[in-house]
């Protein structure tokens, strides 16, 4: 079988985490920055698979499965919080919440 | 033999009394705080009376008898033991401070009754006690330290325990820093002392001064320091300033502290060391020296202060001057027997001097006074009593002490003809200055307002102690007595063999005093009714007689010449009634600089300038770095994401080894 080296998945990997973080700075969308973190984990996910299946080694799977985990429990709070932050500014956008400061 | 075993009650029961009253007195009635106070100490002088009884039946060789609680310091070999000690010398001390403290108390429930805080009083005074048995008990330098700086506290506390007047504060702070002058040279000496010797212990110091393997240098040098201590202990030239100023406090005070015990710590020390001071000649002389300066120096302002309590205080000083005389000529037991019998006369004089303010309600000034002998009749033959102790009138208890002092500064081993002339005159100034005070109070017409001032004798609680010393002040001497027939001095012979144990050569330290047992020896045919004679008009006698015609004269027969001599002698007469200006030479010479090095250098420019200007300048740097740290903090959700971001990437460069590329 002619199987795609691990630097394909490593770079695809490396590409969608960045994406990820640029999002993640520079949108104001508190669901969009969501998403962006999303992508961020996936991204090591992705990493996490490729590394298992080059060394067959079952670790990297079972990190995956925590992190998806987590990653659940993290959209439910977070959404959450977008609707009760909704609520309150009638707006997602990330700079009306700024009260927390000096 | 359980109080010789247990010593430390005698010293417990006044700290007891003082914590009750001082703690828990200030809701008690004052029937309550009597009890405590006075029945501490009334337990106390029992513990005394027993620990006498058992003393009694000790065989020679078991004195001084030690004993040992627990070690309070250890380092190194520096070993400071909670150890008392008792031999004739604490004996004498320890009978004189509680009795007198007893009397004391019992005065001052009368003295004090319409005052405020009086559980407070009785705290301080049961204190007082505590600190001075601590003082006369002590085994060692360090513990008698510790009772002398305890004594000092309480002074301090009593002279300004009316607080909310500002004379009382300045004064009590004045006795307190005063003394401390002379106590850092008491501290070093305590210091050089164990240096020297290797130890703290008295036993241990005085057999070791015994062997002669130290320089009489350094024995002078040590001896001068502690002697340092005494002199502001003690009120002696020059640190003499505080003691008239601490008549500020309440008069009981005056009787107890600075009268009849506190002050004559320093003559107790000196007697206490007398194996170090009897080896030290120069040492022994400036004691001497001291001594009878400021008896002739003390008396001499006496003579002009108008002030009935002023006038005790100089007579004070210039009494302990003759104790320090007593003991700079190798006489100690006489020093010490003038000591005790001073406590007696000079605490009654203070004590009645009280009883007169009582009745005068408040009035101090004796120019104010006169013809109190009809209304106040017991205050009046008492302090009669007392005077003529104090002047030295054959028969009364100040004749024999002061007699021995002035007969061993005459005649004995280290006699010098001209501190015996010093001590005579001032024996002459100390009768005059006594009956002008006699006469001028209790004399004479009345010069206060007769119905503004309505005189009354003073209650029970005041007359009884009293009485008591007057009783003492007549037969307080009397040990003595025997020796003016050439007989044994019982009160010399019973302190003997502390006085003898160490002494340079046995037998000539003392034979100054024992001078009736070195007659009899010497074959000087001993006759005693010439030896009787001889003692009853010797010039102390002649020139205490003198002293009183000269007052009878000044102030009951011709009254209008003391104005008249003061006229004349313009210059003399102010310069006494400023007594020497003396606390105006302090005032400029030390004071004054050191006021203003204080507050132009120390505290304007050290304080305000070097530490509250680091402290300042440390909590400026970390107020203005907040400011700008806090800056980071702008609550904008997306700075927060990029530093995290920023944080990540320099943590994974740095994991990656870029930090050995950058290298």
């Amino acid at each position: 079988m002619n199987a795609v080296p691990i630097s394909f998945y490593l770079v695809l990997s490396a590409v969608l985490f960045g994406l990820g973080v640029v999002a993640f700075v520079f949108k104001r969308n508190i669901i969009t920055i969501f998403m962006a973190i999303e992508l961020m984990l996936n991204a090591v996910n992705l990493a996490f698979v490729a590394f298992a299946r080059a060394w067959n080694q079952l670790d990297g799977l079972v990190f995956v499965f925590f992190v998806i985990v987590v990653a659940a429990a993290e959209a439910a709070v977070g959404l959450a919080i977008a609707i009760a932050l909704y609520q309150n500014r009638d707006s997602l956008n990330i700079e009306r919440v700024n009260l927390l400061k000096f | 033999m359980p109080i010789l075993d247990h010593l430390w009650i005698i010293l417990a029961l006044p700290l007891a009394g003082s914590a009750l009253n001082g703690l828990l007195g200030k809701n008690w009635s004052k029937t309550v705080v009597n009890s405590v106070g006075i029945g501490s100490v009334s337990l106390a002088f029992l513990a005394v009376v027993e620990l006498v009884r058992e003393f009694a039946q000790l065989s020679a060789a078991q004195i001084p008898w030690v004993r040992n609680y627990f070690t309070w310091i250890t380092a190194g070999t520096f070993r400071v033991d909670f150890s008392l000690r008792v031999d004739q010398l604490t004996i004498v001390m320890l009978l004189v401070v509680t009795f007198v403290s007893l009397l004391v108390h019992i005065y001052s429930t009368g003295y004090m009754a319409h005052e405020e805080g009086y559980y407070r009083f009785f705290s301080y005074l049961n204190l007082f006690v505590f600190f001075m048995l601590t003082l006369v008990l002590a085994a060692n330098v360090v513990l008698m330290f510790v009772g002398w700086e305890g004594v000092g506290l309480c002074s301090y506390l009593l002279i300004g325990f009316w607080f909310l007047k500002q004379s009382a504060i300045s004064a009590g702070k004045k006795a307190f820093i005063t003394t401390r002058i002379g106590d850092f040279g008491f501290t070093v000496g305590i210091l050089y002392l164990f240096w020297t010797f290797g130890s703290v212990d008295f036993e241990k110091v005085f057999a070791k001064a015994a062997e002669g393997t130290v320089g009489v240098g350094t024995l002078t040098v040590i001896c001068l320091l502690l002697f340092a201590g005494a002199i502001g202990k003690s009120a002696q030239l020059p640190l003499y300033v505080w003691l008239p100023d601490a008549m500020e406090g309440p008069t009981p005070v005056s009787a107890l502290i600075h009268a009849a015990t506190m002050v004559t710590a320093g003559v107790y020390m000196v007697a206490r060391m007398h194996p170090l001071f009897s080896r030290a000649p120069i040492a022994m002389f400036v004691v001497a020296l001291v001594g009878a300066l400021t008896a002739f120096y003390a008396a001499t302002i006496g003579l002009v202060q108008t002030d009935i309590k002023k006038v005790l205080a100089y007579s004070t000083i210039s009494q302990l001057g003759y104790m320090f005389l007593g003991c700079g000529v190798g006489a100690y037991a006489a020093g010490i027997f003038h000591l005790m019998t001073h406590a007696f006369f000079k605490g009654l004089l203070f004590l009645a001097a009280g009883s007169v303010i009582h009745a005068m309600a408040g009035e101090q000034d004796m120019r104010q006074m006169g013809g109190l002998r009809k209304e106040i009749p017991i205050t009046y033959w008492t302090m009669f009593i007392a005077t003529l102790a104090i002047a030295g009138i054959p028969g009364f208890a100040g004749f024999f002490s002061k007699d021995e002092i002035l007969d061993a500064a005459g005649s004995g081993p280290h006699a010098n003809l001209s501190l015996w002339l010093l001590g005579l005159i001032g024996a002459g100034l100390t009768s005059f200055y006594m009956f002008r005070l006699i006469f001028l109070t209790f004399f004479g017409k009345p010069r206060y307002d007769e119905h503004k001032v309505h005189v009354h004798e003073s209650p029970r609680s005041m007359t009884v102690p009293l009485m008591i010393l007057a009783f003492l002040s007549i037969f307080g001497g009397w040990f003595a007595a025997p020796h003016l027939l050439g007989k044994t001095d019982y009160f010399e012979a019973f302190l003997h063999p502390v006085f003898a144990a160490y002494a340079v050569q046995p037998g000539i330290e003392q034979g100054a005093s024992l001078a009736g047992a070195a007659g009899e020896a010497g074959g000087i045919s001993p006759n005693p009714a010439m030896e009787l004679l001889h003692a009853l008009t010797g010039p102390p006698v002649i020139v205490a007689l003198i002293g009183l015609l000269v007052a009878w004269w000044f102030y009951i027969r011709r009254p209008d010449l003391p104005k008249k001599l003061a006229e004349s002698l313009r210059g003399l007469y102010t310069l006494l009634l400023h007594k020497y200006y003396v606390d105006e030479i302090y005032a400029a010479l030390i004071i004054r600089p050191l006021l203003w090095f204080s507050t132009n250098v120390l505290w304007h420019v050290v304080d305000e300038g070097v530490i509250d200007g680091t402290v300042n300048g440390v909590a400026r740097v970390a107020r203005e770095g907040g400011e700008q740290a806090r800056e980071l903090q702008s609550g904008n959700a997306r700075s927060y994401a990029t530093w995290v971001v920023i944080g990540a990437v320099g943590f994974t460069a740095l994991m990656l080894g870029f930090w050995e590329v950058v290298r």
